[in-house]
């Protein structure tokens, strides 16, 4: 008996993130010294554990040891102090960034304990490949129990009483969303769950996806069976392929065991998916659009009324949710609404995944509660800013989303708090900016973005997005005037008001919350032509300190146009005239002997820099 | 036929009724459809267009008009390593875009364009979903993380030594 109590389970991540550094060859590596040694440990390859900037992950159980950043190399270390001595391998260890402890219990290491795992409870712990896997955790017990005890209109109240809202970004209560598919008239009737997770910088649907399909799976079925639908898609984008292998192999194992196809479970009712890639737009996100782009047209997004409810995909009644909506479904019906209101605010029940990214110490998936100041999360769970540089924004909801600045730190975190600031809780994509981003820079490359994606059917987006971009240009280069900045207020605004879908509304966040929480970045760019954040190549210049500098020729042999001079051994030179100011030198030397400057403007404080 | 789609051999005509057939169950979907034809060919050719075109009587202008909608999709033949460069938020605030200057520099190249002896495709994409370990590029589905500048040049370095094994193995 107490062999198997002292059974050794090895969780590796193996997600897109720690696959990338080589996860899969540390698992075979892993897989072969145990068989040598004859070991009585098995291995499990699962989903993504959130931490994905200290890949390759892995988690011994049942000592609670997380493994950080571990090299094909250390695989011996970890056989034979860990798997045969029972010494902690110290140098695997998570480095709290703090204190410098090497943290031991996985459960103490800042990153994970503030989390509150619901959507994301079964990530790295099972093997996202096997079904069995997820029937072992509970798995399609939520639709079984709903498939014989309740009523469609049973499911509806208890997501009423969750106060779940879509986890897409516009946070409309779900229960109102299926009421009005359910009754709609006409068959067939169909569900999307999407997955077209266009917005850079937010991978929560693709983790989701890649780590537990089966949930999402499970959360459709049960909503076919709650609006009488027989057929769902999930439409994912091409760009994930680890994520669609995922959904292919869990969509046919659920087949194969009877809880998707005909008569599921004997209960007489049939339900299936089919999986639809994109192909590139971000635009299909927009629900119009996704489901022009699953007809196999232009994705372009037409205007509302009609609803998806009463006339969506091939004109039939369609309910559209993101992955995560669907994947909270099953945790609902298994622990009931009230337990899942009870976790988030008065307006909206459950947790927020958040895509915490950027310059901040640890990054990752993160899930926590609805509610939840901003400020926990970057300082407490993210471990604050790197290289000891100041908090300078968050940058919320992606393209459509805002920067807000330190002053609301505070805020908690939900759909209706960030609006009021000018961002939006968008798919949940953090990015944490430090003293050295350039907001007018920041706004350029955002509206650059959703000017590129803008599908030009109407005119606010299609030329606004284009002059706005235009006039960021201009003011990034130096050669704006003041009243520029009306002027992109101007048509900042319009966009916003008079844009067809939710790409073009959204589109002007960026640019208005810069403007409004930044502006003395604006005017620094546009009187002083200088940046602040030394980042507008028009408006900085490189120089090598000649105390610092040790001759090592670094620099000048990087230089794309030479314009680097200088003797080995002896302080080198920039000519400001042929420079081209790429950067190049700057991150090359090793002795930190180049440095930025910009014209002086006058700081807040009165001073000048 | 021929003098719709000009010169098209048989082997090609064969491999074009083999994606139909394939594509019968995707119920006229056009944009499955290209993707079958892209997945073949690695992009979209012209011939493979007009053939399919004439062949399923759909408008030439309907494919051309989802072709060009999708960012997904190609009308030139890319490189034998295809260079994607992530420039996401995440990326974009982490460095990326010194890196892509720094790789079109060296492949003498522009985003989006393929060098002359079709080694290499470089490609800009706004976001890969792996924002944790930005800046991030993945050469022919590998992917690599956590980049500087020093690194993507090791890398380079060694994707041009592969390369120029195999070619000389060919030779």
């Amino acid at each position: 008996m107490s062999d198997e109590t002292k059974k050794r389970e090895i969780f590796i991540c193996r997600s897109t993130g720690c696959n990338s550094s080589n996860a899969g060859h540390i698992q075979d590596l892993l897989a072969k010294r145990i068989a040598e040694n004859n070991l009585n440990v098995a291995i499990k390859k699962t989903g993504c554990h959130g931490f994905c900037q200290m890949g390759p992950i892995m988690v011994i159980q049942p000592d609670n040891v997380l493994y950080v950043q571990v090299q094909p190399k250390d695989v011996d270390l970890i056989v034979k102090n860990h798997l045969k001595d029972n010494n902690v391998v110290e140098k695997l260890l998570y480095t709290d960034p703090e204190s410098g402890a090497k943290i031991k219990d996985m459960n103490k290491v800042n990153f994970y304990m503030h989390q509150k795992p619901i959507v994301k409870e079964h990530f790295g712990k099972i093997d996202p490949e096997s079904i069995d896997d997820y029937l072992e955790v509970g798995g399609y017990e939520s639709l079984k129990k709903v498939l014989s005890e309740y009523s469609p209109d049973d499911v509806i109240e208890e997501l009423k009483i969750s106060k779940l809202r879509g986890r897409g970004g516009a946070g409309f209560p779900t229960y109102l969303k299926w009421t009005f598919a359910r009754r709609s008239k006409g068959q067939p009737k169909y569900l999307i769950c999407n997955g077209d997770e266009g917005d850079p910088g937010a991978f929560m649907d693709r983790s989701t996806l890649e780590s537990d399909p089966h949930s999402v799976i499970e959360g459709m079925v049960i909503a076919g069976y709650t609006m009488g639908s027989n057929q769902g898609f999930i439409y994912t984008r091409a760009e994930y392929p680890l994520a669609i292998d995922r959904i292919n192999k869990a969509v046919d194992s659920a087949r194969e065991k009877g809880f998707l196809g005909e008569n599921i479970l004997d209960s007489g009712f049939n339900f299936d998916i089919e999986l639809k890639t994109g192909a590139g737009a971000f635009v299909c996100g927009e629900e119009t659009a996704l489901m022009a782009s699953i007809e196999g047209k232009r994705g372009m997004p037409r205007p509302r009324p009609p609803f998806p409810a009463n006339s969506g995909l091939w004109g039939k009644p369609t309910n559209i949710n993101n992955v995560k909506t669907y994947a909270s479904i099953p945790k609902i019906i298994a622990k009931g609404g009230k337990w899942f209101a009870d976790i988030g605010t008065e307006e909206s029940g459950g947790t927020i995944i958040v895509a915490l990214t950027g310059n901040i110490n640890n990054s990752g998936l993160v899930e926590i509660p609805l509610g939840t100041p901003i400020r926990k999360l970057i300082y407490d769970i993210g471990g604050g800013i790197p290289e000891g540089k100041k908090f300078k924004a968050i940058q919320v909801g992606g393209p459509s989303g805002g920067c807000l600045p330190a002053k609301f730190l505070d805020t908690p975190m939900d759909n209706s708090n960030l609006t009021k600031l000018g961002a939006i809780m968008g798919s949940g994509g953090f990015i944490v900016l430090d003293d050295e981003t350039c907001m007018v820079e920041l706004a350029h490359f955002f509206i650059q973005f959703t000017q590129t994606e803008s599908c030009g059917k109407c005119a606010p987006c299609r030329v606004g997005t284009k002059k706005m971009l235009d006039l960021l240009t201009k003011i990034k280069s130096g050669q704006a005037e003041m009243e520029d900045l009306d002027k992109l207020e101007n048509i900042a605004n319009f966009v916003k008001k008079t844009s067809l879908c939710g790409l073009g509304q959204t589109a002007p966040n960026p640019v208005l919350t810069t403007l409004k929480y930044f502006r003395d970045e604006y005017i620094a760019h546009i009187k002083y032509h200088a940046c602040p954040a030394l980042q507008c190549k028009d408006l900085i210049q490189y120089n090598i300190d000649p105390e610092k500098c040790i001759g090592c020729t670094l620099c000048a042999k990087n230089c794309a146009v030479d314009a680097i001079t200088g003797v080995k051994k002896e302080p080198h030179k920039i000519d400001e005239s042929i420079c081209i100011r790429c950067g190049l030198c700057y991150s090359s030397c090793p002795s930190n002997a180049i440095y930025k400057t910009t014209n002086e403007y006058p700081t807040e404080e009165g001073g000048s820099e | 036929m021929t003098e719709i789609v000009g010169k098209i051999s048989d082997v090609e005509i064969q491999d074009l009724d083999e994606i139909l057939e394939k594509h019968k169950e995707g119920k006229g979907n056009n944009v499955t459809l290209l993707q079958l034809i892209q997945n073949h060919y690695g992009y979209l050719p012209d011939y493979a267009l007009k053939y399919v075109s004439s062949k399923l009587k759909i408008p030439l202008a309907e494919l051309y008009g989802v072709a060009t909608f999708y960012a997904q999709f190609s009308f030139t033949e890319k490189g034998k390593y295809v260079v994607t460069c992530c420039d996401g938020t995440a990326c974009h605030v982490k460095g990326a875009p010194l890196l892509i200057e720094y790789l079109e520099d060296q492949l003498k190249i522009k985003s989006g364009e393929t060098t002359d002896d079709k080694l290499f495709t470089l490609e800009t994409v706004a976001c890969l979903g792996c924002c944790a370990i930005s800046p991030v590029i993945v050469i022919n589905d590998v992917y690599y993380g956590n980049l500087t500048l020093n690194k993507v040049k090791k890398i380079l370095k060694k994707v041009r030594k592969k390369a120029s094994e195999s070619t000389e193995a060919k030779e």
